[in-house]
């Protein structure tokens, strides 16, 4: 009950926004311009012949083994980083240079490199999510609190337990929300590398109905769904901020 | 009694060394000109199973003082020897209890006492582990995180940490100052009954004068920067003491006074 008062007003502002698209379109008399429900058709008829389904499946692929691979690269080396100061002075620059870098511009040496094929796009998602997720990391390292790396210094622990059970645990939180960041990119870059690069995944879906006669009720319909997914993905993270091993940075 | 006894084991080495010795400590901040002189020429003697209690002015360098003898800063001058040997970096045989508590938010109260046991020497560390949990009154908060424990319970988790490895010093840097006045004179009690079940070597740092005089066997003032030892007080009433009795309160007026207040 408390959760339906929290998101009502959200609800009815995009029903506002749907009913006057509808009555825009009906009054104007558009032959290009779909309404809300050929969106619907239109989305129910590639449901049904699992069209729709490949392109989801397509997309999601590429998000998850690029952003997989990412996580792999940017947690060692953003915790490397952060723990020696000449790893950190040395790459640092370089990933503060290549991280404005819109990954769209490195379609082109993508296409070089890689070809039209699936390496491509899983290449860019990559190069989108491995930087925020580096500097994260590495900056999280950073600002570990000296008292907890005293205590382990006192101690005499162990390099390894000083990693296993005060670096990494301490840096979660920070890891997590690189994650959170660089899967929001990834998601993003996925449907743009789609649009130029291949024959499937939800960008892919969006051009060619443009462009295979003017199906805008699926470029919309394409749009929507993207987001949707996109939604799901960010609240995927956000459970893993739940977890016990994470939440201790933000209780109290 | 397990002071004598542990005396009686230091007096069959050849001389009875002190635990703690520190000589001729400088310390200056910055460099060149500017450089401000924070520990003026500090050298102290702390006996096996002594507690001394260094109080000063609020930032008068005792917390400078304090790294420099845990080993955690290094002095520009003089040296602190640990059992007659030159102590240059923290190590597990004295433990340093701060202020503001340096317990891991990220593991349980139980993980957190294993923290320090390093290798396989110790046992069963979870055993080991409640047992030091128990003796400072948590019991059944072994699987508890921090952020579930109170100040005070925080503070326990903290000591009972240090206590698992056997340290033989204590270093406390103001433990009480950032828990509430009732809490505060709550874990003065559990201290000394603590460390009458294992005896250690304390040095303790403190702002609170009361506080000293409770705790320990010897007081050191100190002056304003750059700090030297001005004064040195011997506390030999037994415990539980009382500090509304006479002498203690004659005690403590004189160390007021050294500190520049007459009442």
């Amino acid at each position: 009950m408390e959760k339906l008062k929290n998101i009502w007003p959200s609800l009815a502002l995009m029903a506002a926004i749907v009913a006057i698209w509808w009555i825009v379109v009906v009054q104007s008399e558009s032959v290009i311009f779909p309404t809300p429900l050929q969106v619907v058709t239109g989305t129910l008829e590639l449901a049904e012949d699992g069209t729709l389904w490949e392109h989801i499946g397509a997309s999601l692929f590429r998000v998850g083994t690029g952003f997989l691979v990412a996580v792999l690269v940017a947690v060692p080396l953003g915790l490397w980083m952060g723990r020696v100061t000449g790893a950190w002075r040395t790459l640092n620059p370089l990933f503060q240079i290549m991280r404005p870098i819109s990954p769209i511009a490195w379609i082109p040496l993508a296409i070089l490199w890689f070809g039209v094929g699936e390496v491509s796009p899983i290449f860019l998602i990559f190069i989108a999510a491995v930087f925020p997720m580096i500097v994260q990391t590495a900056s999280g390292v950073h600002t570990i609190e000296r008292r907890y790396l005293h205590a382990a210094e006192n101690f005499g622990v162990s390099r390894a337990r000083l990693f296993r059970q005060v670096i990494v645990p301490a840096v979660l939180p920070e890891i997590v929300v690189g994650m959170r960041i660089g899967l929001g990119v990834a998601w993003l870059v996925v449907v743009a590398a789609e649009m130029i690069a291949l024959r499937s995944g939800l960008g892919y879906l969006i051009i060619d109905s443009r462009n295979a006669g003017n199906r805008y009720d699926l470029v919309i319909a394409g749009m929507i769904i993207i987001g949707l997914i996109g939604l799901l993905l960010d609240g995927l993270m956000r459970l893993l901020e739940g977890l016990k091993s994470v939440r201790w940075r933000y209780g109290r | 009694m397990d002071v004598k006894l542990k005396e009686a084991r230091a007096g069959a080495a050849p001389a009875a060394a002190p635990k703690i010795s520190g000589t001729g400590i400088r310390k200056h901040f910055g460099k060149g000109a500017q450089a401000l002189p924070v520990v003026g020429g500090v050298s102290l003697d702390i006996q096996d199973g002594e507690f001394v209690a260094i109080v000063g002015p609020s930032g008068c360098g005792k917390s400078t003082l304090m790294k420099i003898i845990s080993g955690f800063e290094q002095p520009d001058e003089g040296t602190v020897s640990i059992d007659g040997v030159v102590a240059r970096r923290p190590s597990p045989k004295g433990i340093v209890i701060s202020q503001h508590g340096s317990v891991f938010p990220w593991l349980t109260v139980q993980q957190n006492l294993m923290f320090g046991l390093n290798g396989d020497s110790h046992g069963d560390k979870a055993a080991l582990a409640d047992h030091y949990a128990a003796m400072v009154g948590l019991k059944g908060f072994e699987n508890s995180y921090p952020r579930e424990l109170s100040g005070g319970m925080l503070k326990r988790v903290e000591i009972a940490r240090a206590l698992v490895v056997k340290p033989e010093i204590l270093y406390m840097d103001e433990p009480f100052s950032a828990l509430d006045a009732l809490m505060n004179l709550r874990m003065r009690t559990e201290l000394l009954r603590i460390l009458a079940e294992e005896r250690h070597t304390v040095l303790l740092i403190t702002h609170d004068v009361e506080e000293a005089i409770y705790l320990a066997d010897r007081i050191m003032v100190l002056s304003p920067r750059p700090t030297t030892i001005q004064a040195t007080f011997e506390v030999r009433q037994a415990h539980p003491r009382k500090l509304s009795s006479p002498d203690l309160q004659d005690l403590k007026e004189a160390i007021l006074a050294q500190l520049g207040l007459t009442l």
